[in-house]
């Protein structure tokens, strides 16, 4: 197309540039529906008024924010203080989620290897079989999780059975099982970027490293790591996002304690209890602070590129 | 000086398998101290794999292989004190230019600063010091091609193995870096074990050439060797250009062989050992050895009518229809003109040679 532009003159440039603006027109709708709106909706909502059973007030108001992060006691006439409630939840989150993330990686990276460094026609069948357990919806693999883990399910039976432990072990309703479910959902995430740097990936360097004396582990360390450090960042960045705003894996394995900011917004939209205002400005902080975590570890990512690894 | 001091590499009755397929059939050979070494072959030869097995990428299946006197074939590449130029180089895109140089000498115990000083003085050697700061992707291909050598041969290892290192450039700069390369091999003293399937490169730079196809080694000698007295028929056709004639031999006396040729022609050449009196062979030819004449000389004379002349800038190749033989192909260089006579096509005029040239070979 460049070079058709190119050599068909002006007359060639303007029918593409037209043609480009409406072909692309489809794009840009879908993503003002689908992105554009909805955020600015939520904006809007977070500074209304709410409702007691559900809905709005149309009226200006910052009560929610104001709610977030502070206590002015049971009446709303006590000198402010932070409140800590909702901070907890979302430094929980936080830290669940890079849990998660961090298990993803240290599972999905070999597993990736692996896959990469199959034979040309087997490594499309390894990626159709990760990706199998993803046609059960969520919530089932959710829930089956739970009952695999519980303390009479098959996990404890198992290893009661084979005499490591003696009483099952306590994993439903720990941070743990949150981490555990988080890290199953999100999986594939992690494998896949990383898997399509990987398949990129010259291996004569992994040759020339060991040529050059170096252990496997520092093969992997100074030279595999840095090359495909793209598609691990990409794949940490496709854990991380979603784990944060998750709510069922919190709401199922780890109970009423471990409470994450997914399900503190979905609280505040369910039946007549919820507030709406309270919810969008929750999820407005939310989507700001994954926004500030991806804006800083893309500059650190672009420095440490610059700084030539 | 012992055999232990005088061959750098000593490859014993190895053999390469992948399942049912050899791809290395039984070889030995003994790859001496201060050599230019060159496994010169077809691609899918062997020559690569036999590199890669003394690097110690691949296992060796049979046999064993020695440095210096000292077993290494069941040693990771990392404990071998051998290092290689890859074919597509493999530099390290994310390291400078220094970065990779020292990448080496750091892995040898070289303190950071110390692998870079050392690594600084090699960049200068092979005249890159002002790119060390660079990346390997800002570099042209000869340039990489320095890096890669310059990043081998830091930690000075016993021997240094080059996979077809200058496939990759063009005519002009591959010719350059061919003598840069053999200087560089007299200067340090170590021992290169060059693989390339390009004769010419062989010829011009190796001391000895190991000729390999389909998984065997063909002959091993010295370029001279090689060229003038191939062993066999894929030898003589692979390496240069070469007129093959069907013989039969009909007498050999004191060291001559007497053959004759389809059309009643007569030959006379240098017996070889393996070719006995009756046996059908190919006896090779260079076509520079050949030269033309209107009358028959006193030499070995062939009449025949020259078909076409081709001028190829340093030479003109004449072919030559030999009347109910084979054509010949002559070879007269434009230097020789004034002493070498160039006929018209259609001219009936004879072929000559010296004795020595038809070279018979074991089929």
């Amino acid at each position: 197309m460049a070079a058709g532009a190119a050599s068909g003159g002006s007359a060639t440039t303007d029918t593409y540039k037209e043609a480009r603006t409406w072909l692309l027109l489809p794009a840009w709708v879908t993503l003002a529906i689908l992105v554009l709106a909805p955020v600015i909706m939520m904006l809007i909502y977070s500074f209304l008024t709410k409702e007691f059973r559900g809905g709005v007030i149309w009226e200006f108001s910052l009560a929610a924010y104001d709610q977030f992060f502070f206590d002015r006691g049971l009446f709303g006439d006590d000198p402010a203080k932070i409140e800590w409630t909702y901070i907890t939840i979302f430094w929980r989150s936080i830290w669940q989620a890079g849990a998660a993330t961090l298990l993803s990686l240290v599972i999905g990276f070999p597993t990736a290897y692996f896959i990469a460094t199959r034979s040309e026609n087997m490594r499309p069948v390894w990626v159709f079989l990760i990706t199998i357990p993803y046609w059960v919806n969520l919530l089932i693999r959710t829930v089956s999780m739970k009952f695999l883990l519980r303390d009479q399910g098959p996990l404890n039976d198992f290893l009661m059975n084979i005499g490591l432990i003696d009483s099952p072990l306590h994993i439903v309703n720990t941070n743990f099982a949150v981490q555990l479910g988080l890290f199953y959902s999100y999986l594939p995430f992690m494998v896949l970027p990383i898997y399509a740097a990987v398949e990129r990936y010259n291996f004569a360097l992994s040759e020339a490293a060991a040529d050059l004396y170096a252990s496997k582990w520092t093969t992997l360390r100074r030279v595999l790591l840095p090359a495909v450090k793209p598609g691990v960042f990409a794949g940490c960045i496709l854990v991380f996002v979603p784990s944060m705003g998750s709510f069922l894996a919190p709401d199922l394995l780890g109970g009423a304690k471990n409470f994450m900011i997914g399900s503190l917004i979905e609280e505040q939209f369910k039946g007549n209890a919820g507030n709406w205002p309270f919810g969008a400005a929750a999820s407005m902080i939310l989507l700001t602070m994954v926004l500030i975590i991806l804006m800083f570890s893309t500059r650190q990512q672009a420095k440490a590129d610059k700084a030539g690894g | 000086m012992s055999d232990k001091e005088n061959i750098a590499i000593d490859v014993r009755d190895a053999v390469k398998r992948y399942g049912d397929f050899t791809a290395l059939k039984t070889i030995s050979l003994s790859i001496m101290d201060n050599e230019f070494f060159t496994l010169l072959g077809p691609s899918g030869c062997g020559k690569t794999t036999l590199l890669r097995m003394i690097a110690g990428f691949e296992a060796v299946t049979e046999g064993a292989i020695y440095l210096y006197g000292d077993e290494i074939e069941n040693l990771p590449p990392n404990k071998r004190p051998v290092n290689t130029v890859f074919q597509n180089y493999a530099l390290f895109p994310h390291m400078t230019i220094l970065d990779n140089v020292a990448f080496g000498l750091e892995m040898r115990g070289k303190s950071k600063s110390e692998a870079r000083k050392k690594a600084a003085e090699m960049l200068e050697l092979v005249q890159l010091s002002q790119f060390s700061a660079r990346k390997p992707s800002q570099l042209s291909g000869g340039q990489q091609q320095r890096v890669a050598l310059a990043r081998a041969l830091a930690p000075q290892p016993k021997v240094l193995l080059l996979d077809e290192p200058l496939s990759a450039l063009d005519l002009k700069l591959r010719k350059a870096m061919q003598l840069e390369l053999k200087h560089l091999q007299r200067e340090t003293g170590i021992t290169f074990i060059f693989v390339t399937h390009d004769q010419e490169e062989a010829l011009t730079m190796s001391d000895r050439i190991a000729v390999m196809s389909a998984g065997e080694m063909q002959q091993l000698g010295s370029p001279t060797d090689i060229y003038e007295r191939p062993h066999n028929m894929f030898v003589a056709d692979f390496i240069g250009e070469t007129n093959l004639l069907e013989v039969s031999v009909d007498g050999i006396t004191s060291g001559r062989a007497t053959c004759h040729l389809g059309g009643g022609h007569e030959l006379t050449c240098n017996a070889v050992e393996g070719v006995d009196v009756g046996s059908k062979v190919h006896m090779s030819i260079r076509p520079e050895r050949l030269y033309m004449s209107d009358a028959p000389l006193e030499t070995e004379s062939l009449k025949g009518r020259v078909k076409e002349n081709i001028f190829v800038g340093t030479d003109i190749t004449t072919i030559v229809d030999l009347q109910d033989g084979p054509d010949f192909v002559v070879r007269t260089s434009n230097s020789d003109r004034g002493n070498k006579r160039i006929f018209e096509p259609g001219t009936e005029m004879f072929v000559n040679m010296e004795l020595g040239a038809g070279r018979l070979l074991v089929d």
